[in-house]
């Protein structure tokens, strides 16, 4: 089950090697994201996920908010 | 949009699926570095100006009006003891009954702007609807400092030469 982290636990986990993932459209990307952060939009991920994201390694995905 | 996300990575065979669900914006609102071309834009945050004049509800509109325009200003923003945005009174305001108190002079729930937004995206909306100032926030509604068009006018044509 995804566990809901806030953005203290985000940054440690990115520095002890998490990918981070913003989900939102690639053109909100673009303009704005978190340092590190790969861009996945949501309607891309099952057809990248796998490539594009290490399965061994933790993940934190993102959008805007939790709205 | 994250949840379905962490969800589905986690239906994808993803052992370890962590969902920051507070997202961009509470990183943003929380002053932390991004990447992206919006990084060197100016923001509403940078210009405010924090000095401006601030009132109660209970204050004498008068006593507001002419504080303010000792200050060279023809706004004051109305918090409550923690800050927190409660009104606008602007040069309309200000002009008032000055035996009025500054509740009931005052224009309530103004459109306020986080911090961490570009110039250009509310330079537009402030010149559309003819908005002479507006109060930056926190997330919280905490006043951080008064946003007037002038300055982002000129805080523009900085940025395009």
């Amino acid at each position: 089950m995804p566990k809901e982290i806030d953005r203290d636990e985000v940054r440690r986990l990115v520095g002890t090697g998490a990918q981070l993932v913003e989900v939102l459209p690639s053109s909100e990307y673009d303009e704005e994201h978190l340092p590190g952060a790969i861009s996945l939009p949501l309607r891309q991920l099952e057809a990248h996920a796998i490539e594009l994201l290490d399965r061994s390694r933790p993940v934190v995905v993102y959008c805007w908010d939790s709205a | 949009m994250s949840t379905r996300a962490a969800w589905r990575l986690e239906s994808l065979g993803f052992g370890e699926v962590y969902e920051y669900a507070s997202g961009k914006l509470d990183w943003m609102a929380a002053g932390l570095a991004t990447d992206g071309s919006n990084r060197d834009h100016p923001r509403a945050g940078d210009i405010a100006r924090e000095d401006a004049p601030v009132c109660g509800l209970r204050d004498r509109l008068g006593d507001i009006s002419e504080r303010a325009k000792a200050r060279g200003w023809n706004a004051a923003v109305v918090v409550n003891d923690e800050r927190v945005v409660l009104g606008l009174l602007r040069s309309k305001e200000l002009a008032g009954d000055p035996n009025q108190l500054v509740e009931q002079a005052m224009r309530p729930g103004p459109s306020t702007f986080r911090p961490f937004v570009p110039l250009h995206e509310i330079a537009h909306f402030m010149i559309e609807h003819k908005i002479e100032n507006a109060p930056i926030t926190t997330s919280g509604g905490r006043l951080v400092g008064l946003l007037l068009q002038e300055d982002v006018i000129e805080a523009m044509k900085k940025a395009k030469q």
